[in-house]
């Protein structure tokens, strides 16, 4: 056996708790998935023509280290005009194979051995396996449905100690929708201030806020005073552009911490596909002419979706938060007197409907489930009736 | 912030069968609101009906289709619309538009066999005191209508289960 040579730190962080899901649902013909965690958007057809003329024209070489300086100043100026940061294309940007791996560089380019890391639960099921990876140690602090899942100042208060380094500011959320508004935000600013934590905000959903105000939610993390020296910006293009399998993500930060993921970046990884920026600059480009028009209608279709799916499970007696990003409903199941993982077990083998248990998203995620209705209406109509039929046998 | 019978609009151009009640819940509106805006459209004749695509090469229905480019002679104060009238009152007349161009008039005709349709052109509309001229051009195959694309299936391509 070659298990001797497996680093037992890898080797005792477990693999993703959605994976088996997978494996079960993979082998049903006919299951409605609510399960996935992207858009159903397919990329917009001007961008994907773009990369496709940048194949046929030959641009097929690597690109900078920090990505084409093009596409970085289309994301600085982006920025800019939709989060009310600004960030120096030059020295402040990186381009980065999806927003996954910008997690990755931050937390490998700040955290030294036993540093400990804030990681709101539940969560993205990368952050606490990523900050194992990097040497910390992940400090899950429970949200509740109670605060609408929004991590509040008392609750960092009660987890910081010396060795905190950093929090994971996650907002929009996967997996519950929940969003914080500036108000809220500063709150965290202050308690990141007084102990001088590092703040790593993924913000790859902050374009999918659902609000009366439309635009109570645009202002990126590091635009509220003082914050933009502490902060890493993570963010990329799956969401927002309906641009998952390209694998397209930036990350923005102070000069001196970009320089060190950087070279993370440059040793691992050397530069994201070249055809991605090329699709990417586009995307910007295109969006900012025309205000926006591809973000804008996708939001408004999953808008309607996330009000219907709301109203079904309030109508099956399940009590759901409204959740006003991302594009998941985080009901609670606790009423059927299930477990998160045998309701969604059930759920798949009886009535052939895929959802994800609360808890591969962290312990507090226990009697909760994860449903996408970035889904097919028609489709997700089908998986309410069945799923009305399961909370009836019970 | 969008209008409610924009979105209403876009709800039923995307699909005709949504329920008032669900349009309502998509909207966050009220139900009564819902159904006076909707009925409103429909007095404004901004809706004017509601009606499936569909595929007739799926069917078994015998049906030809051409597109027919009309020249024709304004008349005085009248300008194309009389014209128009005159033709798109034959059932067998889809669709008319008045165009830029080349020739004045597209117009849709349907019939059950080539034959039928040529008839129609030589025997009702060409025979027409302002029609001028006429180019036939029969549709083959239809790849795309009203947004809808009738060729090919599409498939969810993402896996059951993603992070």
């Amino acid at each position: 056996m070659s298990n001797r040579f497996v680093n037992p730190a890898v080797a005792q962080v477990p693999p993703s708790g959605i994976r088996r899901f997978f494996d079960i649902a993979g082998t049903m013909k006919d299951a409605i998935s609510l399960g996935v965690g992207e858009p159903d958007f397919v990329t917009p057809y001007h961008i994907r023509s773009a990369a496709i003329d940048s194949i046929l024209d030959g641009e097929t070489q690597y690109t900078p280290n920090r990505g084409l300086l093009s596409l970085r100043q289309e994301i600085a100026r982006y920025l800019s005009d939709r989060f009310q940061v600004s960030y120096d294309p030059e020295q402040e940007i990186m381009v980065t194979v999806g927003a996954s791996e910008a997690i990755d560089l931050a937390l490998r380019a700040c955290l030294r051995p036993g540093d400990e890391v804030i990681v709101p639960d539940p969560g993205y099921v990368s952050y606490a396996p990523c900050v194992t990876f990097a040497g910390g140690v992940p400090v899950a602090v429970p949200t509740k449905a109670e605060d609408e899942f929004r991590i509040t100042p008392e609750e960092i208060e009660q987890a910081v100690t010396p060795k905190t380094r950093a929090i994971i500011f996650p907002y929009p959320n996967n997996p519950t929708g929940a969003v914080m508004n500036k108000a809220q935000m500063q709150a965290i600013a202050q308690a990141a201030e007084k102990h001088d934590l590092l703040v790593i905000s993924d913000e790859i959903y902050a374009e999918l806020t659902y609000t009366d105000d439309e635009d109570e939610q645009k202002i990126a993390f590091s635009a509220l005073p003082g914050m933009k020296e502490r902060t890493v910006l993570i963010n990329g293009f799956s969401k927002a552009f309906a641009m998952t399998g390209w694998r397209l993500g930036y990350a923005c930060a102070p000069k001196e911490i970009l320089y060190e993921m950087n070279k993370i970046h440059q040793y691992a990884i050397m530069c994201a596909p070249r055809q991605g920026q090329v699709a990417g600059l586009q995307a910007l480009k295109k969006n900012r002419e025309n205000g926006y028009e591809d973000v804008v209608t996708m939001r408004r279709s999953y808008d309607r979706r996330r009000r219907v799916m709301l109203d079904a499970f309030r109508k099956m007696g399940l009590s759901c938060f409204e959740p006003r990003g991302a594009f998941y409903c985080f009901p609670s199941i606790r009423s059927t007197g299930l477990t998160s993982e045998e309701f969604c077990t059930r759920l798949l083998k009886e009535h052939r409907v895929v959802c994800v248990p609360g808890d591969a998203f962290g312990k507090s995620g226990a009697g909760h489930i994860r449903c996408c209705y970035a889904t097919d209406m028609n489709r997700m109509l089908e998986a309410f009736k069945r799923m009305e039929q399961f909370i009836q046998s019970l | 912030m969008q209008s409610l019978k924009s979105q209403i609009l876009e709800i039923l151009s995307e699909d005709c069968r949504t329920p008032l009640e669900r349009i309502a819940v998509m909207t966050g509106s009220d139900l009564t609101q819902v159904a006076e805006a909707v009925e409103e459209l429909e007095r404004d004749r901004v809706i004017l009906q509601y009606s499936p695509i569909i595929n007739w090469d799926r069917t078994d229905k015998e049906r030809v289709e051409a597109l027919i480019e009309v020249k024709v002679t304004p008349q005085r104060d009248m300008g194309f619309d009389s014209i128009a009238g005159r033709i798109y009152r034959f059932d067998e007349v889809k669709s008319v538009f008045l165009m830029s161009g080349s020739y004045d008039l597209m117009v849709l005709v349907e019939a059950r066999t080539l034959k039928e349709l040529a008839l129609f052109v030589s025997e009702k509309l060409s025979p027409l005191e302002s029609v001028t001229g006429t180019s036939t051009s029969f549709v083959l195959k239809r790849y795309k209508q009203d947004g809808v694309i009738f060729v090919g299936e599409t498939t969810d391509k993402r896996m059951v289960v993603s992070p």
